[in-house]
């Protein structure tokens, strides 16, 4: 997919994606941080007010807790009229601001001995001091948690916030302590004192309680009852536990349950006043065991940091698609003139190098390969054309060397059998050229009536120079091969021939033999060439002796000389050149006599046709595909029966 | 019954009329009590009345909200209502003292009374309140506890339990009385857990004593047990209605209550309302509903005799007059 893609797209693609890694984890990495600082110094300023609040509620519940017990040390050690007791209450009802109502409320019958209830009450209803007696069949004080708690604890308890009915009339706490005397050596409770606070001061303190825009406090009692609360209908009618069951939220139950056993904390928690997420700090009543609980809205919390993050997060949009449009500007760049180019290039590729590349703006890459191609085109413009001429030339030279070719094979003879008229011998030649030109010669043809003058020739060098000089070599001999000349006479001729004017110092190796067709006689002379070999009737294959001679057109005035021998029928004599011999194959090695000796033996019955195409074949698989180096040039002659 | 009321019920009346004008005219003018505030404990006959359900069966019917100041008893015997609820044990007492009320149906099956103790005070098991203290309410409510102290002879202090269970909070009692339906609930909601607290239910122990039911003066009934009948099986219909329709059931308790002034709490309503529903149709499918069995009626009677709060045990025949028939359930 992506290697179909261009560079501005990849570009784009890997760099965007790159830049918006590196800003998410950037950003991601100072949210979390400046949040976590953030909730670390709400936490101590949380906890801080939690404590400045809590104390500041205790020291007045400390202080109204003093009132009872002292008045309870105070019964236990005297006793007291029921006016004096009357006007004690009265006075701490009249002179203490913090304490609304207060009672000292006998065990039944134990004041009095005639009156079960004795429970002298004063409090601050509707801002005057009242007076009454508490007690009776609808105000059965024993069994209220004001008096009983305390009893059967024997030890002094704040109660529930309460609405007393037929009592202070409204909604109040208690803090009762039992006080004793001793009855017949065991120490009794002989009642209970009371002071009551008004909650409405409490609930003031807390709703005074502001946090940032929607922050509250609220206060729960000691069995979660929920005592100030921003939401009124939840006061006294619901605890913080029912509130969890209504909102199914297990985790408030908790939270509650550890509030209510005196922990303190700092948790995240649902607000149920507007539902967002919200920090909640929380703290015991040392005095009460009621907690208080402050909640920090989170969104507020955070107003500062998400305005910034807003900041960052538009300020990276804008960086980003500013990237986006500089890195599509570059890419544009870059790859408008490599476009350009390759269609350039394209049309080039077809041929059309007329075509200009396109100009060059920049001194960068794309301007320099834009350059390169601009040279390219005109280099490969002023090659081909070059190329063209020297094609025309060689094309030329080539059709000159295959007539050349044509010429030089045509001076050859080449009908076999040459002559159908003369059943005493047979004979074949062939000559197979390096190049289009060689300088191998052979040549046959009858001097008189009997005598058959055949030649085989190698000249010195290849090509064009050789073949000339080949051509010469052929047509001295056939000149100086006259009637009744023994061989040496006709090789000193056309050695002082070729010798007298030869600048270029070329010379031809030469065999050349004359055979008596009636006889067998073959009286030949050897000019540097290689011996041919005689392949007897029983098969020996033997080289010819040789006569001394050197290569012809050296030395002017070598006196070459002459051997004879003689051919029974059915022997052949076998004529070459060095091509044969010196045939190498990829290895270096030489086709070499011992090889051609062999093959001859092998081929001696065959006919001479086929067996030069034998010795032909063996050299083609020999050379195993090696170019031809030299001209191959053999000769068989054959005596028949 | 304010004039919004009167209006509505002209206007039901005229809407009644136009259906079936016979049908108005047999309606009943009946007024019931409930023996207690209009919590979910009475939410099926305030849901019957406000569905329509006393209509269709031919009664047109007044609550008289319940509460200390209304004890039903006296309403029923100077017959300023026809019908109320009662305890089972408070009937029998009532009936003994001559007053010759009769049982028509008895609603709940099962004993909602219990004893619930702190796991943390060391009470696993009933032996396990030797020597603790136990906070009992008045004497009906006394009872069962008792014959169940005596039943596992435990030496216990009793302590009179108020109506709050701060007592029991606080540790200033062991084990406390509770009702399932409402004590037990406001102790959960006071922040303990179920697995915190030991839990004895009476009916377990066999000292289930049925407790709501519905009252009538037998000469009401002799007069009319068509009518009888027909306010059994409205309300019958009712609590079937509630039981299905929690939420519709609430909305009512909740609107009486707010109506009555009480503060409430629909958690704790809907708790009512589930353990009603258990207490009206335990999972013991033999026992048929509104059906008042001998042996529930005798052991009750037999309790309140041994702890003299009635002298002579009535008549079961004379005391429960059924008013199910057979196939009805």
């Amino acid at each position: 997919m992506m290697k179909d893609k261009g560079i501005a797209f990849k570009l784009i693609l890997s760099i965007l994606s790159i830049c918006t890694l590196v800003f998410a984890v950037v950003f991601g990495y100072n949210y979390l941080i400046s949040r976590k600082i953030i909730i670390r110094n709400v936490e101590v300023n949380a906890k801080n007010l939690a404590k400045a609040t809590v104390n500041r509620i205790d020291m007045v519940l400390r202080s109204v807790e003093k009132v009872p017990e002292t008045l309870a040390s105070y019964l236990e050690n005297s006793s007291h009229t029921d006016h004096e007791l009357i006007d004690m209450l009265s006075a701490v009802v009249k002179n203490d601001a913090e304490i609304y109502g207060a009672t000292i409320a006998f065990e039944p019958y134990a004041f009095n001995k005639d009156s079960l209830y004795f429970a002298p009450y004063f409090c601050k209803r509707g801002g005057e001091i009242k007076f009454t007696y508490l007690g009776g069949e609808s105000y059965k004080y024993f069994y209220m948690d004001w008096y009983q708690i305390p009893k059967e604890l024997k030890h002094p308890v704040w109660s529930e916030p309460y609405y007393d009915v037929g009592g202070g009339e409204i909604l109040m706490a208690t803090y009762s302590v039992p006080f004793y005397r001793r009855v017949s050596g065991k120490r009794q409770v002989m009642g209970v004192v009371t002071a009551d606070i008004s909650l409405t001061w409490l609930q003031e303190i807390i709703s005074s309680i502001r946090i940032l825009e929607t922050g509250y406090g609220f206060l729960i009692s000691k069995n979660g009852t929920i005592v100030t609360h921003p939401f009124g209908q939840l006061i006294m009618n619901e605890t913080m536990f029912s509130v969890a069951e209504a909102r199914g939220d297990r985790r408030l139950r908790e939270i509650g349950r550890k509030m209510i056993n005196g922990k303190s904390g700092f948790v995240p928690i649902k607000s149920i006043v507007n539902n967002k997420n919200s920090w909640m700090v929380y703290a015991p009543l040392s005095t009460s065991g009621w907690s208080l609980g402050a909640l920090f809205p989170q969104d507020e919390l955070m107003t500062d940091i998400t305005s910034l993050n807003r900041i960052v997060v538009l300020l990276g949009l804008a960086g980003f698609f500013f990237l986006l449009v500089v890195i599509i500007w570059i890419a544009g760049s870059i790859t408008r003139p490599l476009r350009a180019l390759a269609r350039t290039t394209e049309d080039m590729a077809a041929g059309n190098l007329d075509i200009a590349v396109p100009p060059v703006k920049s001194r960068d890459e794309v301007g320099k390969l834009t350059d390169s191609f601009g040279y390219m085109r005109s280099s490969l413009k002023q090659h081909i054309k070059e190329l063209t001429k020297t094609t025309a030339a060689k094309e030329r030279i080539e059709g000159e060397l295959k007539i050349a070719h044509d010429i030089q094979m045509g001076i050859l003879p080449k009908v076999f059998p040459p002559f159908p008229h003369r059943p005493e011998f047979d004979i074949y030649a062939t000559l197979m050229p390096a190049k289009e030109v060689g300088g191998d010669l052979y040549n046959f043809f009858f001097m008189d009536e009997d005598h058959l003058c055949f030649t085989v020739g190698d000249v010195s060098g290849k090509g064009v120079p050789a073949s000339l000089f080949m051509a010469i070599s052929m047509t001295l001999i056939k000149t100086k091969a006259t009637k009744g000349l023994p061989p040496e006479r006709v090789l000193n001729s056309v050695n002082q021939d070729l010798s007298l004017d030869n600048p270029s110092l070329m010379f031809v190796t030469l065999f050349l033999g004359i055979l008596d067709i009636r006889t067998g006689e073959v009286s030949y002379c050897n000019g540097g060439h290689n011996p041919p070999f005689v392949i007897r009737a029983n098969g020996d294959v033997e080289a010819v002796r040789t006569t001394g001679g050197m290569a012809l057109g050296v030395n002017e005035d070598f006196p070459y000389q002459s051997n004879r021998m003689v051919l029974q029928t059915g022997e052949t004599l076998f004529l070459y050149t060095d091509g044969v011999t010196e045939a190498m194959n990829k290895n270096q090695e030489l086709f070499s006599e011992e090889r051609l000796i062999e093959e001859l033996a092998f081929l001696k019955d065959k006919p001479i046709q086929e067996m030069v195409s034998g010795v032909m074949e063996k050299i083609k698989v020999f050379s195993q595909g090696m170019s031809q180096s030299d001209d191959i040039t053999m000769m068989i002659l054959r005596l028949k029966d | 019954m304010g004039k919004d009321t009167t209006i509505i019920c002209a206007v039901l009346l005229l809407f009644i009329a136009s259906e079936s004008w016979a049908e108005q005219t047999a309606l009943k003018k009946v007024s019931f009590i409930p023996q207690w505030v209009p919590q979910a404990q009475f939410a099926g006959y305030y849901l019957a009345y406000e569905k329509g359900i006393y209509k269709k069966y031919g009664i047109d019917l007044t609550i008289i909200p319940g509460g200390p100041d209304n004890p039903p008893s006296d309403l029923i015997e100077k017959g300023k209502a026809k019908f109320a609820t009662l305890w089972l044990s408070t009937g029998i007492q009532i009936r003994a003292q001559g007053i010759e009320i009769v049982n028509i149906g008895q609603m709940l099956q099962r004993s909602a009374l219990m004893l619930v103790a702190k796991k943390s005070s060391g009470i696993r098991t009933p032996k396990d309140m030797n020597g603790k203290k136990v906070g009992l309410w008045g004497p009906v409510f006394q009872i069962q506890p008792k014959a169940f102290i005596e039943k596992f002879n435990l030496d216990v202090r009793v302590v009179r339990q108020s109506y709050s269970v701060n007592l029991f909070l606080r540790d200033g009692v062991d084990v406390a009385s509770a009702m399932w339906y409402n004590e037990y609930h406001t102790i959960l909601n006071s922040g303990l857990n179920p697995d915190e607290l030991t839990t004895f239910f009476f009916h377990e122990y066999g000292l289930n004593f049925p407790e709501d039911g519905i009252y009538t003066l037998d000469e009401n009934f002799k007069k009319d047990p068509e009518l009888c009948r027909a306010f059994l099986r409205a309300s019958i219909e009712g609590w079937m209605y509630g039981f299905a329709h929690p939420d519709e059931a609430l909305d009512t308790v909740m609107k009486n209550l707010k109506k009555e002034h009480i503060p409430a709490t629909r958690v704790h309503q809907k708790w009512m309302l589930d353990r009603m529903e258990d207490l009206m149709l335990p999972g013991d499918a033999s026992i048929p509903i509104g059906r008042l069995l001998p042996e529930d009626y005798y052991r009750v009677a037999e309790g309140l005799k041994e702890n003299g709060l009635i002298e002579e045990t009535p008549d079961f025949s004379s005391f429960y007059q059924n008013c199910m028939t057979h196939d009805e359930r």
